[in-house]
């Protein structure tokens, strides 16, 4: 029987609303203690003098791209991105070869995940089959399976009855429905947000109202059914507002933010730099600033990632003919910490809520916190080590960041797993 | 990088009259034969079109021919581009045989901004998708310069399809750049509001009577049916609302005129009998398009 003392550090854990220097102590993969000067004879130590010691992070939206598009990520790559970044657990979304449709496929992520990471690995399955958007996949199945949500993410379902029929089996297997919102009539052909800056540099937009129009169905639907709704990387600031007032009358919806939708504009795309190509797009100045106090007001639940490796041939290409996403596992707390933490718009405790019990609740995981009992997933960080994200040194496949020699300042310093240490960052 | 012509938004007003200075010098005596100069002898000029064009390949060439260049011209059909090639694999093939500029014309937005932050070369900017096209922007300048004595204070209309034109944007940049007054006009759907923060000085308007009204210089634009993805009104309409006809110029200065980028189809942007009138400088168009080039070219590669 194995056991980890995490000593020296400041404790954060946001679920008991504790803040204050501790140690914790995991045994045989469970909590079992927080609190100051524990004896732990015979137990291995972690020394966390100087860093915050927080309940594991989770990040709700990654793309591993096993099974099927193995070269530009694998299940074993995309969890080692993780752990190097601080998640402790993931989740996957179905956009495979195959797609997550079937209780096969989520078995087959579920077993591979098993042999090759400690990093929870939970997947996310298919709304529809092949998600086409046409008939319900096996949910109940796949449910049995693993899955912790549903989704059909950069397919998003265009049919509202299916939508409805969707969230309405979603009540029975109490998991939420996650939806990447956005009219693909409405997007059609479109590169980049439609703006001033699609006009100047003779690129296609996409329009804000593309993920508005289906913010607002889905919020309609989800008081229709009851269901539980979430929604995907949330860029808009009529999003935001819509989100905040569906919240407001009772409507049980959720929603994440990326860490590139808080960070960055369109501002970026002078270049044609196809490392800033994703969906939703880079939104403009007005976006950020509603994304970033919708994260202040509690509007929004979780920060997620949405991890979407593509392999650097795919990238080197013309702007229109590059695939749509960027990777994001290990450039989420440093972002975070320097847009939200260090520019003062919200505490850090807040910051570990957005990466713990955020998510932790949308998805009703028994994780996200360090109460005894509570799996003893630990994320290790620190406020002020000086670091420069450097993309060809991912632990991910692929290196399709827009934050490639970005400076930082505080990052990941360990990642624990089950009382296990699973990455730790070099001296 | 070393510095080629990717765009107008980036050149300074300087940097423009310098260029369209020099090209004046390179306009043709009339009634003769051009001479043939040396100052690029030795200099190789690749010019690569991954897009159909006669005027402006052909303008190109003649431009480098005339001073003493080599030019090699590549159309994308036939080329390894074809035969699945990425477009950096096939710009650095072609770096390795030490060109010393070339000239791309490009379906795609940016392509040349692309690759010139991957290749050292420098890239002439023949065209990129619905972005910029800098040296028609210019050839259009010298050809208005021709007819008045600056850009300043001019009142500019631009008609058509300005959504998908990168003749319009390049000429939006420079014409402010110098200060003068822009109305850009076409169908709300191809006429995006934002157009309007280009630059200081653009006007949007709906109609063409709005935009004629006082213009010293229409230019028309070609309707983009390969880049249009729906129809921005009923077809037989465009020409009707959109299409410049001898009447529309009682509205104008009158010593107006009138320019289009080319190839002109007639009866469709604008009628017959406008194309052929007085007011039309289109040819005038096409000949400062070499004069324009050599002065390009020169500037990049002497």
């Amino acid at each position: 029987m194995s056991s980890l003392l995490i000593f020296g550090g400041r404790v954060i854990d946001p679920a008991s609303g504790f803040d204050g220097p501790a140690d914790v102590l995991i045994r045989d993969g469970l909590v079992e203690a927080v609190g100051r000067n524990l004896e732990a004879p015979g137990a291995s130590r972690f020394d966390a003098a100087g860093a915050i010691v927080a309940p594991g992070f989770i990040d709700m939206h990654v793309h591993l791209r096993e099974p099927g598009i193995e070269h530009a990520e694998t299940i074993e790559t995309g969890a080692k991105a993780a752990a190097a970044g601080g998640f402790t657990t993931i989740c996957c979304m179905p956009n495979t070869i195959p797609v997550n449709d079937s209780a096969t496929v989520t078995s087959y992520i579920v077993q591979r995940a098993r042999e090759v990471t400690r990093v929870n690995v939970l997947p996310i399955g298919a709304i529809t089959k092949g998600s086409l958007g046409e008939e319900l996949a096996a949910i109940g199945s796949m449910r049995e399976a693993g899955i912790v949500a549903i989704s059909d993410d950069g397919r998003p379902v265009m049919n509202s009855r299916v939508m409805r029929r969707a969230m309405e089996l979603a009540l029975a297997f109490d998991i939420p429905v996650i939806d990447h919102c956005e009219d693909l009539n409405l997007s059609a052909g479109g590169d980049m947000h439609e703006g001033p800056q699609s006009v100047k540099l003779g690129l296609r937009g996409i329009p804000s109202a593309s993920e508005d129009v289906m913010v607002a169905r889905d919020l309609l639907l989800a008081e229709l059914t009851g269901a539980r709704y979430h929604v995907a990387h949330l860029s808009t600031q009529r999003s935001v507002a819509m989100v905040a007032f569906a919240k407001s009358k009772g409507i049980k919806v959720t929603c994440e933010v990326t860490p590139h939708h808080f960070a960055i504009t369109d501002e970026e795309l002078g270049t044609y730099d196809s490392n800033f190509r994703m969906k939703p797009p880079l939104r403009r100045d007005r976006d950020v600033e509603a994304v970033i106090e919708g994260i202040v007001s509690g509007v929004i639940d979780a920060i997620a990632t949405d991890h979407a490796p593509h392999a650097g041939s795919e990238k080197m290409q013309e702007f229109e003919r590059c695939p749509f996403g960027i990777t994001g596992l290990e450039t989420a707390i440093g972002l975070s910490l320097s847009e939200l933490v260090h520019t003062g718009r919200i505490g850090v405790g807040r910051m570990v809520e957005l990466f713990t019990t955020g998510p932790a609740g949308v998805l009703k995981l028994n994780r996200g916190t360090l109460k005894p009992g509570a799996p003893g997933d630990v994320t290790v960080f620190d406020l002020d080590h000086e670091w420069i994200f450097d993309a060809q040194q991912s632990c991910s496949k692929s290196k399709n960041s827009p934050f490639d020699g970005r400076h930082f300042r505080g990052g990941p310093v360990a990642t624990i797993v089950g009382g296990e240490l699973v990455w730790q960052r070099a001296q | 990088m070393s510095a080629g012509l990717l765009d107008i938004e980036s050149l300074d007003r300087s940097e423009i009259e310098q260029i369209l200075e020099r090209a004046k010098f390179f306009q043709p005596p009339p009634n003769d034969t051009y001479r043939r100069l040396e100052s690029l002898k030795g200099k190789t000029v690749v010019n690569l079109f991954f897009e159909a064009s006669t005027r402006t390949r052909v303008s190109f060439e003649i431009a480098a021919r005339r001073l003493g260049a080599e030019t090699l011209t590549i159309a994308a059909q036939g080329s390894s581009v074809s035969k699945g090639e990425s477009l950096v694999d096939t710009l650095n093939t072609l770096a390795a045989m030490r060109p010393h500029a070339i000239v791309m014309r490009h379906g795609a937005s940016g392509a040349p901004h692309f690759l010139a932050r991957h290749l050292r070369i420098p890239i002439v900017n023949a065209g990129d998708g619905t972005h910029e096209h800098p040296t028609q922007a210019l050839l259009d300048a010298r050809t208005i310069l021709d007819h008045r004595p600056s850009l300043t204070g001019l009142r500019v209309a631009i008609i058509g399809d300005i959504a998908h034109s990168r003749v319009a944007r390049s000429n939006v940049h420079l014409l402010a750049k110098f200060g003068a007054e822009i109305v850009l006009c076409g169908p709300p759907s191809l006429l995006p509001r934002e157009l309007a923060d280009l630059a200081p000085g653009v006007q949007l308007a709906w109609n063409m009577t709005d935009a004629i009204q006082g213009a010293d210089v229409i230019m028309m634009l070609r309707v983009q049916l390969e880049r249009q993805h729906e129809a921005p009104m009923a077809s037989g309409e465009y020409f009707r609302f959109y299409g410049l006809r001898l009447d529309h110029l009682q509205l104008a200065k009158p010593n107006v005129i009138v320019m289009h980028p080319g190839p002109i189809n007639r009866g469709r942007e604008l009628s017959s009998e406008v194309a052929d009138s007085q007011k039309s400088v289109i040819l005038n168009q096409v000949e400062n398009g070499v004069a324009v080039r050599m002065a390009v070219l020169e500037r990049i590669l002497s």
